[in-house]
């Protein structure tokens, strides 16, 4: 019973000592406790904290706070006894730490329809085993270094794995979003939203692709602003200045520039609005708003050359003629696939607003000129490609708002499809969302940050040959690595490769006498 | 002038420095003087031996651009009984540190048959055994292995040869020494998609390989040192067909 033991341990040095402050030198005091704690608790350290069920296993598993402090107490006045410790506190970490994680798979593999929401639950329960455990370094284990580090390497350990998919860099981010968007998080109040934020921040420094985790979020980001989903924007800037402090200014420069850019963007329009006020003649018939950003900082979107209706064609001229009049030296480039328009439909029964993106409000006006049209038509019409024609043509007649017919009406769009206005379209409300399904952006996203690594991985490797001349292969992927760290982990193998890239375009040459050194060629 | 040459050989070890009237040698005389103009004998054979190396030279090389083409040399292979493919006629190339694969100019012609002392087809093609030697002494070998890449590189700006050239390549210049190795080598690039061309970085990888790692167990391979990729993706290929 390790826990008796324990407590009779410290019952027995506290004897002892005072046994030779009755009886013996006060110098042997010292040499006589080595001994005995020696006796107590070394001696047999294995099997005390290895015990089936009073080890710290068991402490840990039945939260029994105060034993723990006293097993502390006991082992941190032996040497090096405190690691036997940590290492079971690290291990039980762990094995806790992955049981969520795996709990969550099982969980989104049964009910493929909700992953997202999985890993929304997966997310709150390690949050909840952080604070759990950090209270144990900061209570029983008096904030030891060790105890620290045990925790910091068992979170590394789970906090790095795939759910249904989805890396865990992914998750954060999609978690933040959540909490972020409008209705995201009702139920709690500003505190306790801050407080979560914080948390969040601190579970990113265990994730190690953390430029993934930049990415989505950055996504993300730019979704919530450009569609007014932001639910609060000074949430936006403090998590913003928390991931800042965490991670240097490199990491936020750029969603720190997009916030800013909405922020100018509301200035532009209102004097835009001014300028369509004083100039009537200008007016385009249609109200539009314009949000301007920054190239730079922005994910890059594509852009494809629709045709559009004559009245939204007018407004861009007129916004265009505005803005180059105010800067000469800019270019605008116009990414339609972001908009959002109202468009009023008259049906049959009654005439219902639809808020559409500006894809699908463009090939709806198409039926203000004719009554049938085929997918080829369309194509040709609209100047949209295979690539997004039939998702556009399928959440129009498709989806949950059946807003086109579709002949013949099969569940798939396909370009033997003709389509006419759905007249007798209805619906109780008088405005309705006509969703429209977003496409899936891990792929490119993932795309992304793995050729910007390749970037940066050359950049390392210049960065170190040019300030070291001469240096051996594994001390630069060494070198490489650490500098690399604060934002993601290089595969060696693909350290290698860009080594070989470099000298190929003569950056770098393999030492003749030792063919594991490279030398910089300036 | 054949006749003529080796008579004038004959008397090349002859330190002496008159002139004799008997010599119509375009160089150095004039007629119906006393004057003797000296022209140190082994400069005149210098001159001479040079005559015969531009005639030999002018025999293969293209009339309009002055030098040897790849028509020129396949015609020298077939004259000296020796295929174009031969690598005695890539160390023949090495040799004569040849610039650009199937030209020879005439300083490069010039200057490696006076390297190999030849300067006549059969004496030529008596003289590969022994280039063959000296080129494969350690010293050379090294620089000639690298020289047979480089020589590939045909086109401005080049540096990588294709896969089917290279494994061509590796046979002809290691098939020799690392028959096997070559062998299982040339099999793995083949198959791989990873690369569809070798530079030289690599090329050069290819030849310590043969030369320090261990066959067929290849035990003493680190993964962890900086052998090429493209060696560390072989290996792991051939430790996944043993098993």
């Amino acid at each position: 019973m390790s826990r008796l033991h324990d407590k009779g341990a410290e019952e027995c040095l506290k004897r002892e000592r005072e046994r030779v402050s009755h009886y013996l030198h006060s110098s042997s005091e010292t040499k006589l406790v080595e001994k005995v704690q020696h006796e107590l608790l070394v001696v047999h350290v294995n099997q005390l904290l290895e015990k089936e069920h009073s080890g710290v296993h068991s402490l840990l598993r039945d939260d029994k706070l105060d034993d723990l402090s006293r097993m502390f107490r006991l082992y941190h006045k032996v040497t090096r006894g405190l690691e036997p410790v940590s290492n079971v506190f690290k291990q039980h970490i762990t094995a806790e730490g992955t049981a969520l994680v795996q709990q969550a798979e099982d969980a989104a593999s049964s009910q493929a329809a909700n992953g997202g929401v999985q890993e929304q639950v997966l997310i709150r329960k390690i949050i909840e085993l952080h604070d759990k455990y950090m209270t144990y370094v900061t209570d029983c284990f008096q904030n030891h270094t060790l105890f620290h580090k045990a925790m910091k390497e068992a979170f590394e350990i789970f906090c790095n794995k795939t759910v249904a998919g989805s890396s865990s860099a992914e998750q954060l981010a999609t978690f933040c979003d959540t909490i972020l968007r409008k209705g995201g998080s009702d139920k709690l109040n500003d505190e306790a939203i801050e407080e979560t934020l914080e948390k969040v921040v601190k579970l990113l420094a265990y994730i190690s692709d953390k430029d993934l985790f930049a990415e989505f979020y950055r996504k993300k980001l730019a979704r919530r602003l450009l569609f007014d989903r932001s639910a609060n924007d000074e949430h936006e800037r403090s998590i913003l200045s928390k991931l800042k402090q965490q991670c240097g200014g490199q990491f936020t420069s750029k969603m720190e520039g997009m916030v800013t850019d909405l922020q100018l963007a509301k200035e532009y329009q209102s004097s835009f609005d001014e300028y369509l006020g004083n100039n009537p003649s200008t007016r385009p018939g249609i109200d539009l708003q314009v949000s301007v950003l920054t190239t730079g900082y922005w994910p890059s979107y594509k852009s494809s050359d629709i045709n559009l209706p004559a009245e939204m064609a007018r407004g861009v001229e007129v916004f265009k003629e505005f803005y180059d009049n105010k800067n000469k030296h800019r270019k605008l480039t116009w990414i339609y696939s972001l908009g959002s328009c109202h468009i009023n439909a008259k049906f049959d029964q009654k005439p219902i607003e639809l808020i559409v993106t500006t894809y699908q409000a463009c090939l709806l006006m198409l039926f203000n000129t004719s009554d049938k049209l085929s997918y080829p038509e369309i194509m040709t019409q609209s100047n949209l490609s295979n690539d997004d024609l039939p998702r556009l043509l399928h959440s129009l007649s498709c989806g949950k708002y059946k807003i086109l017919s579709k002949e013949p009406n099969t569940k798939t769009v396909t370009q033997n499809d003709s389509f006419e206005f759905n007249r007798k379209f209805n619906d109780r409300m008088r405005r309705i969302k006509v969703p429209l399904p977003l496409v899936d952006e891990r792929k490119k996203v993932v795309e992304d940050v793995y050729k910007d690594r390749r970037y940066a991985i050359d950049a390392a490797i210049v960065r170190i040959m040019k300030s070291r001349k001469v240096l051996g292969y594994q001390q630069l992927v060494m070198d490489c690595v650490e500098q690399l760290s604060r934002m993601f982990k290089p595969d060696i193998k693909a350290i290698k490769k860009r080594i070989e890239d470099l000298i190929s375009q003569e950056y770098l040459e393999r030492e003749k006498e030792n063919p594991n050194m490279f030398r910089y060629l300036a | 002038m054949p006749p003529r040459a080796s008579k004038r050989k004959a008397t090349a070890s002859h330190n002496s420095s008159s002139v004799t009237s008997a010599d119509d040698s375009p160089t150095g005389t004039i007629t119906g003087l006393d004057n003797v103009i000296l022209i140190a004998p082994s400069d005149k054979n210098k001159t001479k031996k040079t005559d015969r190396l531009d005639t030999l030279f002018d025999s293969y090389a293209n009339c309009s651009s002055g030098i040897i083409d790849p028509e020129g040399i396949e015609a020298l292979c077939s004259d000296i009984n020796v295929e174009h493919t031969d690598v005695r006629i890539l160390m023949f190339a090495w040799k004569l540190k040849a610039q650009r694969q199937g030209y020879f100019t005439r300083d490069e012609w010039r200057s490696g048959m006076k390297a190999l002392k030849v300067d006549s087809l059969s004496k030529l093609k008596k003289g590969l055994p022994e280039l063959e030697k000296e080129v494969n002494t350690p010293g050379n070998f090294q620089d000639f292995y690298s020289y047979a890449f480089r020589y590939c590189l045909t086109e401005e700006k080049q540096k990588t040869v294709d896969i089917e050239s290279v494994c061509e390549l590796l046979n002809l210049v290691l098939g020799s020494q690392f028959q096997s190795k070559v062998d299982l080598l040339i099999e793995y690039l083949k198959i791989q998609s990873d690369y569809k061309a070798i530079n030289l970085d690599q090329w050069m990888g290819f030849l310590r390989f043969c030369k320090e790692i261990s066959f067929p167990d290849l035990e003493n391979y680190d993964a962890d040192l900086a052998w090429p990729l493209i060696l560390d993706n072989f290996v792991d290929w051939m430790k996944e067909k043993r098993c």
